[in-house]
């Protein structure tokens, strides 16, 4: 049985049909990513999973589960997270503060630590930083809290949306060798990107979504093969 | 540079400046005046100050009740006014019942902290289901909706307690311990008034190190910057503005009672002056940010307690007491015209309203 899994999702903005019957499996620790243009659905797909947007019809398991009956919060102590496109950290509130609250729902403070202890050896940065108030971090800086904070919640699976946005290319590297340390951690992870190239590299299998359907599904390898994948997505 | 500074400022800028010139300086001539003319003395001068701060830091409890939900809901809560009212209104039957039976001679302390206990539960409940009922259902209405209902609340409040207990001006009960004076370093202060400054500020740090050290304050204020982000995180969204709610609640309704002792009475009609003018202080504080709101009421206290005096009866204003909220909403349109952000708020331009 699949870790996530999303079966014939639809989703709607008031009028607007954003996903269409998209069906997506990930399994107990891989990495697969969901890739496609701007407006694609991408975004809206993790939403419909962390529960921010219901779907209209459809369903979301995790382990078997329907997670429809879950407010966004209550999801979170299921074991999923996200880290939404721009990382939306608390920009008024310090590094630290950032990472207390995504303890939110931990009620064990003593791991609590030990999450903090191993966020900062992975990011030593915030740790330098952790008294600053969070909206003065540059970037990349606010893309590593935006994961730190997320990692608090101890997930089962890490959902993230275009972590490389933005960034420069040194940066970028930085986020996907990131995943790989956490995925090896054992991790399961879900990764929206626009950079298809670094995205695929990364992951075992892949998902191609275009106008809210999925139209290609393969193994990551396949798919950076696929000539109208390439001559799509990476530019070629 | 001069072509720059042109375009930039309207002919409205300008007859702005002007009018504010134009108060600064009869502020400014009319304090002269005054102390020239000798018309006070400093132990007046200090009593002003005292009732000044006692007054306003009623003021700056109840502001923190209209900041904090603007932080979260970015809506004003005009009914927060009925929320302080309806405690000690509500603390007034307590009071009756223990001074009829001699409770409050007997044991004043004990009486006095039930009186606060009652009022600060109902004032708390009444915010409690006044979000839950009357603002939850809009929360993703057009701004001025609830904005609108709040108004509305306000008025259901005011006339369910005049319908209950009438429209007369009931009078809180003496209690004997906080009657009198203290001598401190020679000067004659009420007593009530240093009871009324040292309960608020204490109210004032145990609420303010709650939202800075908790993980529930630090929850508020992040569901105050981004609630989609703050669900992401396990943050009950829901949970955290009722809790605001509550928060303000108390905060209000402690407000009452001090109010209540201070002046001896209540009405159904007496949370619309004190709740427009914490209103005042929140903006003057800058909407949004706590420790403004507690800054914002004090100050405003101050003003209109010393102004009045010290502005106006130089000028030769009779009576000038009698213009104090004058005084003080002609701060309000200052503020909103010249420092819309309040004295510590951040810029417009960093909100996401
Ligand atoms: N809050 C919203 N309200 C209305 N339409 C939206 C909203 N968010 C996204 N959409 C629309 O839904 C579609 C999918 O958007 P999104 O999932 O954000 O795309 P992606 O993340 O792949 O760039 C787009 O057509 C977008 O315009
Ligand atoms: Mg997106």
């Amino acid at each position: 049985m699949a870790m996530l899994e999303l079966k014939n999702v639809h989703a709607h903005y008031g009028k607007i049909h954003a996903l269409k019957n998209v069906s997506i499996k990930v399994n107990k620790g891989e990495i697969v990513t969901l890739i496609g243009g701007n407006g694609a659905g991408k975004s809206t797909t993790l939403k419909t999973i962390s529960g921010t947007l219901k779907p209209s019809s459809g369903q979301v398991f995790l382990n078997g589960e329907d997670l429809a009956k879950y407010p966004a919060h209550e999801i979170v102590k299921k074991g999923i997270v996200q880290v939404p496109e721009g990382r939306r950290i608390f920009g008024q509130l310090t590094v630290m503060e950032n990472l207390d609250l995504g303890a939110f729902t931990s009620k064990d403070k003593k791991k609590d630590a030990q999450t903090i202890e191993k966020i900062f050896e992975l990011f030593p940065r915030l740790a330098e930083r952790c008294r600053q108030v969070a909206g003065t971090l540059s970037g990349g800086e606010q893309q590593m809290l935006a994961m730190g904070r997320a990692l608090m919640t101890n997930p089962k699976i890490l959902l993230l949306d275009e972590p490389s946005m933005g960034l420069a290319p040194v940066l970028v590297d930085n986020v996907f060798k990131t995943i790989k340390i956490l995925h090896a951690e054992g991790t399961t992870i879900l990764l929206v990107e626009q950079n298809a190239r670094m995205a695929l590299k990364t992951a075992s299998r892949g998902y191609v979504i275009q106008t809210g359907k999925v139209i290609f599904e393969d193994d990551a390898k396949k798919l950076l093969e696929n000539e109208m994948v390439k001559k799509a997505y990476m530019g070629d | 540079m001069f072509q720059k500074w042109k375009d930039r400022v309207t002919v409205t800028d300008i007859v702005m400046w002007m009018i504010g010139g134009t108060m600064l300086l009869l502020c400014l001539w009319g304090s002269v005046s005054t102390i020239r003319a000798g018309l006070y003395t400093s132990s007046h001068w200090i009593d002003f100050c005292i009732f000044g701060l006692a007054q306003g830091s009623i003021y700056a409890l109840i502001a923190t009740g209209y900041t904090m939900v603007y932080g979260v809901l970015k809506m004003i809560n005009f009914a927060h006014g009925e929320v302080f009212m309806s405690g000690p209104f509500t603390g007034y039957f307590v009071a009756m019942a223990f001074w009829r039976s001699d409770f409050l001679d007997t044991h004043p302390v004990l009486g006095i902290i039930v009186i606060f206990g009652v009022a600060m539960f109902v004032s708390t409940m009444i915010a409690y289901f006044l979000e839950k009922i009357a603002y939850r259902p809009l929360r993703s209405a057009p701004r001025l909706i609830p904005l609108i209902t709040a108004i509305g609340a306000s008025f259901f409040l005011q006339y369910l307690f005049r319908g209950l207990y009438g429209s007369g001006i009931n009078a809180y009960p003496d209690i004997e311990i906080l009657e009198g004076f203290w001598m401190i370093f020679g000067i004659r202060v009420l007593k009530i008034q240093v009871i009324v400054i040292i309960a608020a500020v204490l109210l004032m740090l145990v609420l303010y190190n709650f939202i800075m050290l908790t993980k529930v304050g630090k929850a508020i204020r992040a569901v105050s910057e981004d609630k989609e982000a703050a669900a992401l995180m396990g943050i009950n969204v829901d949970a955290m503005i009722s809790t605001t709610f509550v928060i303000g609640g108390m905060a209000a309704g402690a407000a009452g009672v001090l109010y209540a002792l201070m002046f001896k009475q209540v009405h159904f009609f007496m949370g619309f002056i004190p709740g427009i003018k914490a209103f005042t202080a929140a903006v003057l504080g800058g909407i949004g940010n706590i420790p403004g709101a507690m800054l914002g009421g004090v100050f405003l206290g101050l003003i209109e307690s010393v102004a009045p005096a010290l502005f106006l009866d130089g000028l030769g204003i009779i009576a000038p007491y009698q213009l104090k909220d004058a005084i003080a909403f002609s701060m309000l349109v200052m503020v909103l015209i010249f420092r819309p952000t309040g004295i510590l708020g951040e810029r417009l331009s960093a909100k996401k309203a």
